[in-house]
């Protein structure tokens, strides 16, 4: 696809996968975004109000640091992230050079169903974004 | 580069501002953030030292309504002007749809922002953007300081030293009492959508 320019038809199709695999498990609010910050999509559970478009600029930026520090301890890459927190915990993973999933959960679920669900995610997003 | 949603109808731009250290790129946003409350859904993030010197970024986030039915979202980002902090500056300007050079008018100043300008050279061709190509507005900023009896660049000068070669519209401005801060940002938007436009019709 011309990188940059999302059809309603790709939308629609990431939407869905993000609802049914991750938002129908109990993931509060899950975000797709470029490295340079973007939202591609966002998708949450209705009751979550988070302010994404700050949280896509932190997140774009907090990845590529995390990446600059692999580069440093001689590792390609790291490929996800995990913040733990009392509540609230984040997952980020990497979809491909361009793409970050990033998803925003309660206590109510464990981190290996998600990260199950989320290896399945990407492969999807993926053979789609590859598609087109 | 700029993102486009076709299903939500909206367009997101990235613009960064960029100048050599404390030379007014956070104190524009903070202006900015002030004057433009009821278009800024979101506070202004921003990611200091204990200094109170930009260490990553700030982002504001700035909607300016719609055009063609595509609703505009523009990113405001700042550099850390720290020459030591060029990584992190070089991580900002990925996808970076237009800039703000922001010099600083103190005659003091003049060699730091001509290195700021080169490096920002650099920076794009690592990205394989063009100086030459991107939108760029310039601003000679801290024009006030002229009454204060402080020695001050005059404005051809700093158009030879950064602007000679470029050709982009310039400012003077002052960000701490706002002079020029909206016909900057009103010119860096307004050149960032028309090369949007051009790249996609």
């Amino acid at each position: 696809m011309n990188y940059g320019i999302v059809s309603q038809e790709q939308i629609e199709k990431i939407d869905s996968i993000l609802t049914d695999k991750l938002i129908k498990l109990g993931v509060d609010c899950v975000i797709v975004i470029d490295m340079a910050g973007n939202i591609i999509t966002a998708k949450d559970n209705g009751e979550s109000k988070y302010d994404v478009y700050s949280f896509a600029a932190l997140a774009a930026g907090n990845f590529a640091t995390v990446d600059a520090m692999a580069k440093l301890v001689g590792e390609e890459e790291f490929s996800l992230l995990f913040h733990k927190g009392q509540e609230s915990s984040i997952h980020f993973s990497k979809i491909d050079e361009e793409l970050l999933l990033i998803s925003m959960f309660g206590q109510e679920i464990s981190l290996g169903f998600l990260r199950l669900n989320v290896v399945d995610v990407i492969e999807q997003i993926k053979r789609l974004w590859n598609k087109s | 580069m700029s993102f486009i949603n076709l299903k939500e109808k909206v367009v997101q731009v990235k613009i960064v501002y960029y100048g050599p250290g404390r030379c007014g790129k956070t104190t524009n946003l903070e202006y900015i953030n002030r004057t433009f409350r009821n278009q800024i859904v979101s506070e202004m993030v921003s990611l200091k030292t204990h200094g109170d010197r930009t260490l990553f970024f700030d982002f504001l986030p700035f909607n300016m309504g719609k055009i063609k039915g595509y609703d505009i979202k523009i990113q405001l980002y700042t550099v850390p002007g720290q020459v030591k902090y060029n990584a992190t500056r070089k991580l900002v300007l990925r996808g970076v749809d237009g800039i703000v050079f922001v010099a600083d008018a103190m005659a003091k100043q003049r060699e730091k922002n001509i290195r700021s300008l080169n490096q920002l050279h650099e920076n794009l061709l690592s990205y394989k953007e063009s100086i030459f190509k991107i939108p760029l507005v310039m601003q000679y900023n801290k024009i006030d300081l002229k009454e204060h009896g402080i020695p001050i660049l005059p404005t051809e000068v700093l158009q030879k030293d950064l602007n000679s070669r470029l050709q982009v519209p310039h400012f003077e401005a002052s960000a701490v009492t706002g002079y020029n801060v909206a016909a900057t940002l009103k010119k860096i938007i307004a050149s960032t959508i028309i090369s949007i436009q051009k790249k996609l019709f």
